[in-house]
């Protein structure tokens, strides 16, 4: 039976068209997904379902039927009854979703008093029976709690409780996984598996993740940029992919792993790195005790090879890169052969000595939108290096240094003028890549450069990284949480669990047999194994 | 006004203005209340810096026997008009002088002939005088016209607050950024004495410094800005606090980018933003805080055009209605004008009006 069906669905904003004709079905108790890379209008043509649009976005044509409305045409107490009744929906960042001055419970609660009548009692029993089936045992407890006691995970919980509050029969999750690490990801859709399967729902998932399409959808629908591409079950897509985009998107999430480099002297002693921040109570901010971010970590890197370092949140893999950069304090020793046989610590240093070295290391940060200063044209960004550490240039070898540097990393000369809010997220990256790049670095700290970018763009600049890598010959420290990344682009990796090294190994071995336990679970859950 | 903002952003994009000030003009020009605003107080500015030009007791141009002399810029001795006067400045009310430039010449006045110090010997019996052809808003009870005193005394609040108000901006901006930038140690102890600092009484503090010293306008000046520097500090210190862990702060240190560039470079122009936002609302402070003391009678020395005297005699010749009305809406008026033209700013800036 058809519980949703979406017929040629078109939405603008002015002009432009968001979603062109668009068109899916969800029956009850099958699970869609609609993939596509930011842009794509997925997250619209949910919203649509509830008509939950934004304002300046205009529902242009088409007829979304749920559960036999007209949601186009039905009355206002009709919506009411479809928003968290008919359908409920779980968003991508649980934090900004809930309310922070009211405990779950209570906002649990009222999504279910908004619906139906109930006693004190019978709705406190209800509420709790809800906690349990989404995994929160100690109910009581995590009732009484404000939001921000909880981790993440467990608010992506009380998300879902609040959709599944009073028996919809559909549930649209939107990227309900993104901002969570992958183990939790796995919990959370293994989650939303089992309510579909108890309650028969009908599943609407949005996500750009493939890997997750796979496991958890019977039926795709491709959609880029508005229009929709391919629409088959998940076997067919994953098998024999037919449209170019589709194939696209299938190919950059499966880059083979990079080519071994041979004996190369080693650039970078890493010995016992503790990093500590300390615990403040009181009034006077006095130190009650430390916690320890990274925590004796030591490994070594060779000229011209990568090492990546994988953990989820908090497990100190961007702390150490911060570390050996000196951007933060640290104890321990990080010995560093500038030329072979030469070791200097950078741990002790003294800072005049340090800005001179500073050129031959340097960092590519997450977030493409923070890292380039926005009042500064690209010009002045890239070449705020070289004034530095080449001082003797004149300003028409820095212009054409800057030119050259920018044609290395794939952008043309002429974005010199131009200010960062010009560039999409892949340009930006690669702009900030060429900063660093610009000072001839001999090692490179990648700290989860393409994390905040679509795949397609990922793929390209992780070939991008691999090119640059052979032809300067540059060792990368190369930090993420995404397996897939780590394997298109290392040769040795380091697993990290709260600031602890857990493996270290080459990648081959890291990947096709794990020694720690908690390897084996990062990679069932990213669906590695 | 639209056509000069229109001049503004066209010129804007001649000077690569990116876009998203462009549309913070956009927002400004289109906030009807600030536009005006800001254009009435423009004409008060033009009007009150050109107060020797309005009103004077000398004459803008004079011809006596064939050559030509400003009076208004120029230092004329009365000897150039006959033999018996002494060589001091020559007096242009005195009707001997007068006569005597008006037989062998002529004379162009000023739109009001007193400047703020003339006694006005012939306005009425009593000393404070009402309204009339000759003096537009009255005399003051020392017989000066008081339109007259209020042109310069808005030039001298206008110059005292412009004045305060940059000078305070730049070190509370040093200030802020020096801790938000060190933040630590630093910041805490500079914390702990701005908040002693801010304790002072500094009305007491003026008192006494007013019985040591005679106060003038750059005494005040001084004086002030030792307590009104605080007012940016916070600001900027919470927004430097805020820079300091973004990426392209972080990126800039690994280059090994001086401190000092950093803040300028990266750090400053955020934090220009709240400052930009705050500075109409400190100058209307800075007026305020003139006025209020010369009222006190501990502001500048006695005799100046202040619209703080012109409050105070205001409430001493209840009798007199035009100078309580004067005072009033000179006051009240130029304090409007500078809230609305900030409020027109805050919303140029305001991120959610603009983007």
């Amino acid at each position: 039976m058809t519980l949703l069906s979406v017929s040629n669905l078109t939405l603008r904003a002015g002009a432009r068209t968001l979603v062109d004709d668009v068109s899916f079905n969800v029956a009850a108790g099958e699970t869609l997904a609609i993939a596509g890379e930011s842009g794509s209008g997925k997250t619209l043509s949910a919203l649509s379902v509830l008509n939950l649009l934004p304002p300046g976005i205009t529902h242009a044509g088409g007829v979304v039927r749920l559960d036999d409305i007209n949601v186009a045409t039905a009355t206002r107490a009709e919506i009411q009854n479809i928003r968290g009744g008919t359908a409920g929906i779980i968003f991508q960042e649980p934090l900004s979703s809930l309310n922070p001055l009211q405990r779950v419970g209570k906002q649990v609660a009222e999504a279910m008093t908004l619906h139906g009548k109930f006693s004190k009692t019978s709705l406190r029993e209800k509420v709790n029976a809800l906690l349990a089936e989404v995994g929160l045992p100690d109910a009581q407890r995590i009732a009484n709690s404000y939001p921000h006691l909880l981790s993440g995970g467990q608010r992506q919980r009380i998300m879902i409780a609040m959709a599944l509050a009073n028996d919809p029969k559909l549930l649209i999750a939107d990227e309900p996984t993104t901002a969570l690490d992958v183990t939790l990801e796995k919990q959370i859709l293994d989650l939303i598996q089992t309510a579909q399967k108890a309650r028969g729902l009908g599943v609407l998932l949005i996500t750009h993740n493939l890997s997750l399409v796979r496991r958890y959808a019977q039926r795709v629908l491709v959609l880029d940029a508005g229009k929709p591409i391919e629409s088959n079950t998940t076997d067919q897509i994953f098998g024999s992919p037919r449209a170019p985009q589709t194939k696209r998107l299938l190919a950059a999430r499966d880059m083979a792993p990079p080519p071994g480099v041979p004996d190369a002297p080693v650039i970078l002693q890493v010995q016992n790195l503790t990093v500590k921040f300390p615990i403040l109570q009181g009034v006077l901010r006095r130190k009650i005790g430390e916690v320890a971010a990274v925590d004796d970590v030591s490994f070594t890197l060779h000229a011209g090879e990568t090492l990546g370092l994988v953990g989820e949140s908090g497990s100190g893999k961007s702390t150490i890169g911060l570390a050996l950069l000196r951007l933060i304090k640290f104890q321990g020793r990080v010995l560093f052969n500038a030329v072979p046989s030469t070791a200097i610590d950078l741990a002790s240093l003294p800072k005049r000595q340090l800005r001179g070295i500073r050129a031959q290391l340097q960092i590519v940060f997450q977030d493409p939108y923070g890292s380039l200063a926005p009042r500064l044209t690209i010009e002045d960004i890239i070449a705020e290096g070289l004034t530095i550490h080449q001082p003797g240039l004149n300003p028409a070898q820095r212009r054409e240094k800057v030119a050259a540097t920018l044609h290395d990393v794939g952008l043309a000369a002429d974005a010199m003028p131009r200010y960062p809010h010009e560039f999409s997220g892949g340009q930006r990256q690669r702009i900030a890549i060429a900063r660093a790049l610009i000072l001839e670095p001999k090692i490179l700290v990648l700290d989860e450069p393409t994390s905040a970018l679509d795949v397609t763009v990922q793929a390209e600049i992780l070939a991008l990284l691999r090119a640059l890598q052979t032809r300067h010959n540059i060792a990368y420290l190369f930090i993420s949480h995404d397996l897939r990344v780590i394997r298109a682009l290392t040769h040795r990796v380091m697993v990290l669990k709260s600031g602890r090294v857990v493996e270290l190994a080459a990648a081959s071995s890291v990947f096709n047999n794990p020694a720690a336990a908690y390897t084996k679970t990062l990679l069932a859950a990213s669906g590695l194994q | 006004m639209r056509l000069v903002i229109i001049g503004l952003e066209q010129a804007g994009v001649g000077m690569r203005l990116s876009p998203l000030w462009q549309r913070r003009l956009a927002v400004f020009a289109g906030h009807r209340r600030g536009r005006v605003s800001l254009y009435i107080f423009a004409v008060v500015f033009v009007v009150s810096m050109a107060a020797n030009f309005i009103a004077n007791d000398k004459p803008l141009l004079l011809d006596y026997q064939g050559r030509l002399y400003v009076p208004a810029v120029q230092f004329i001795p009365a000897t150039s008009f006959g033999p018996q006067y002494l060589p001091t400045e020559a007096d242009f009310t005195n009707p001997a002088i007068k006569a005597v430039i008006n037989a062998h010449g002529w004379m162009v006045w000023p739109l009001i002939p007193y400047s703020y110090d003339t006694i006005v010997w012939d306005a009425g019996p009593v000393a404070p005088s009402p309204p009339s052809w000759r003096n537009w808003l009255g005399t003051d009870e020392v017989s000066r016209d008081v339109l007259a005193r209020v042109i310069y005394g808005l030039r001298l609040s206008i110059l005292f607050g412009f004045g305060l108000t940059i000078v305070a901006s730049a070190v509370g901006i040093v200030a802020g950024a020096v801790q938000g930038f060190y933040g630590g140690l630093t910041d805490l102890l500079f914390q702990r004495f701005i908040e002693i600092w801010s304790g002072m009484p500094q009305l007491f503090l003026l008192i006494i410094l007013a019985s040591i010293i005679a106060p003038s306008f750059w005494v005040l000046l001084l004086f002030l800005l030792l307590f009104s520097w605080m007012s940016l500090t916070g600001v900027v210190r919470a927004e430097f606090l805020r820079a300091r862990n973004l990426d392209y702060v972080r990126a800039a240190k690994a280059l090994g980018v001086p401190d000092w560039q950093i803040m300028l470079r990266h750090m400053l122009p955020n934090a220009m933003i709240a400052t930009l936002t705050f500075l109409p609302f400190i100058l209307s402070n800075s007026v305020t805080v003139l006025a209020s003391l010369d009222f006190l009678g501990f502001g500048m020395p006695p005799g100046s055009p202040s619209l703080g005297e012109l409050v105070s005699e205001a409430k001493n010749n209840l009798a007199a209605p035009w100078l309580a009305f004067t005072a009033f809406a000179t006051l009240g008026g130029i304090l409007i004008l500078l809230i609305f033209i900030g409020e027109a700013v805050r919303d140029a800036f305001d991120p959610r009006k603009t983007q």
